[in-house]
């Protein structure tokens, strides 16, 4: 049975959550203020300004970055401190640790932000940090597990609650892509140029061994460690199957791992890698629904919360997403779906239904719900966050609808022939075409975008009023003193 | 010994061999966590792990016990 005994004199380090969680919202801004431009820079070419430092070249890794990285990676360190600490209740095992990896992952950020903007990148996707910012985050990361292994093994409570397995998987193969994609030879000690271990097929192979799994276990494994923490505490009921949330992170820790090469579709790759793949890719749906399935049903019997609470909308219209963008990866996994989506904005579209639909509204219903607990106040104000919600969720329903009809439809017109056997279209007249469809794609990230500055300030006003009531508690006590 | 590590490293092999050995934890995970009625309450029993802070969150509203979460140190 679970064990109920807590020791009430137990103190948790929320300062280290504050740091992160202030910090997210920071890179977050950020990242997709650059990512709004970018989309208007594809829209509007002149806004490139002939300036190289904010060319769409070299700020689409900057965007990438900030939101991956400083957004959800900053969202990840807080929550998973958070959540480590109330489920095992015990404080996190050092602060200094805890304070190492805060300084060392902001400084990695902006160091790999600050370098792409001046031409420094190693071209790998999602990973374009030269090899001194990649040696800082080993070494970061390496901290971060041994400091959440430590915390859990000096746990008050028996059991490890599953939030914390999905944290602890996503710590771990995090560690394990970082390094092995980024195994390379620097040109010389005073170089940022590096050689990469791997060439040819086997290097396509590693990157999007990488990248799918950074997907996997960064964006999605680490956010259900959020979601089976925040949705059941949100909704003040338990999970609704604990069972199925066991069967749920095996399968997805074991499935994920062999889906990458489906980047990979029709290139040199072998055949049977290919093949493997995608059907790792169909079977995938099965826990990925699964997971959701258990985490939307958690509010079975309290479905009227969905009219009055805000937060709760977030976390479940998140998790309709991650159903939403789950089915629709398996179904691009397949070859003959794949020939015509590859290479178009479709693959976009779907990228951002996951991390708009999915991570970026996880977090934010997490956050409603920690950041007032962590400064021991209410919400400022409940009507920002229906606004916050409502912008979000046009923004990204304009984004992904806009890439779909530009990806489908790019895909069909470079593939089209005309009777004589000649391509259909020339390839300026498939770009031409995509001139509405990216200005709608930059009016949904406007809307996105807008969302995030709403919570930004909703989170500044809640800080502010919770300082505003420790003074007057402070000063009603020292009245209280006075008179005594 | 050497033959038999010859007979791993063939792809047609080792392959057929991984996917037994992977299906088989998995069958046997789910043996573990859905058959016996005694190990099913008791993993269910965990669900309520993130719910316990709040009792402790209810109880130092009430002034019976210190918060251990709301404040810092």
């Amino acid at each position: 049975m679970a064990h109920t005994g807590i020791a009430s004199t137990q103190q948790y380090n929320y300062e280290i959550i504050k740091k992160f969680a202030v910090m997210a919202l920071v890179w977050g801004l950020l990242g997709m203020a650059a990512g709004v431009y970018i989309a208007s820079e594809l829209a509007w070419p002149f806004l490139n300004f002939d300036i190289p430092q904010i060319t769409f070249g070299r700020l689409r890794p900057v965007h990438t970055t900030l939101v991956i990285f400083g957004f959800g990676g900053s969202a990840l360190f807080a929550t998973s401190y958070y959540v480590v600490q109330r489920t095992c209740q015990t404080r996190l095992y050092s602060d200094w640790m805890a304070a190492f990896t805060f300084w060392g992952w902001q400084l990695a950020i902006g160091l790999g932000a600050l370098s792409y903007m001046f031409g420094y990148t190693q071209s790998r996707e999602y990973a374009e940090f030269e090899w001194p910012i990649d040696l800082l985050i080993a070494v970061t990361w390496v901290v971060y597990l041994a400091l959440y292994v430590q915390t859990l093994r000096r746990r008050s409570q028996p059991h490890i609650y599953v939030a914390n397995w999905f944290y602890m998987a996503f710590i771990l193969a995090t560690a394990i892509l970082h390094i092995f994609n980024n195994l390379a030879v620097p040109v010389g000690l005073f170089s940022l140029k590096s050689y990469s271990l791997f060439s040819g097929v086997q290097d396509a192979m590693t990157q999007w061994w990488y990248g799918h799994n950074a997907v996997g276990f960064f964006l999605t494994a680490a956010f259900l460690g959020m979601m089976y923490y925040f949705v059941p505490k949100q909704a003040g009921r338990p999970v609704y199957s604990y069972r199925l949330s066991i069967v749920h992170f095996w399968a997805l820790s074991f499935l994920y791992m062999w889906v990458g090469a489906h980047h990979l579709h029709w290139t040199a790759l072998p055949d049977w890698t290919s093949t493997l793949a995608a059907t790792f890719s169909i079977m995938l749906l099965l826990p990925s629904w699964g997971g959701m399935i258990n985490g939307i049903m958690t509010l079975s019997g309290a479905w009227d919360k969905l009219r009055t609470d805000p937060i709760m909308l977030f976390l479940i219209t998140a998790l309709s997403f991650y159903g939403m963008s789950t089915f629709e990866g398996p179904l691009m996994s397949l070859k003959s779906v794949n020939a015509l989506s590859h290479y178009t904005d479709w693959t976009i579209g779907h990228v951002h239904s996951g991390a708009l639909g999915w991570v970026a509204m996880v977090s934010f219903g997490s956050f409603y719900h920690m950041v007032p607990r962590l400064y021991d106040t209410r919400i400022y104000s409940t009507r920002l966050v229906y606004v916050h919600f409502w912008l979000a969720t046009i923004g990204i329903l304009l984004y992904i609808t806009a890439m779909w009809v530009a990806g489908i439809f790019q895909g069909l017109m470079l593939r089209s022939f005309d009777d004589y056997g000649n391509l259909a279209y020339t390839f300026v007249e498939t770009v031409a075409f995509l001139h509405e469809p990216y200005v709608v794609r930059a009016l949904g990230g406007a809307f996105f975008l807008s969302g995030v500055v709403v919570m930004a300030y909703n989170v500044f006003m809640t800080v502010r009023q919770s300082r505003v009531e420790a003074a007057e508690i402070e000063a009603k006590l020292a009245a209280k003193l006075a008179r005594a | 010994m050497a033959e038999w590590i010859q007979w791993l490293g063939q792809f047609e092999n080792s392959k057929i061999l991984a996917l037994l050995l992977f299906f088989v934890a998995f069958c046997g995970i789910l043996i573990y966590v859905y058959a016996g009625k005694t190990r099913s309450q008791r993993l269910e029993s965990y669900k309520f792990i993130p719910l316990q802070d709040d009792e402790q969150d209810l109880d130092a509203d009430s002034g019976e016990e210190e918060d251990n979460g709301r404040h810092e140190s």
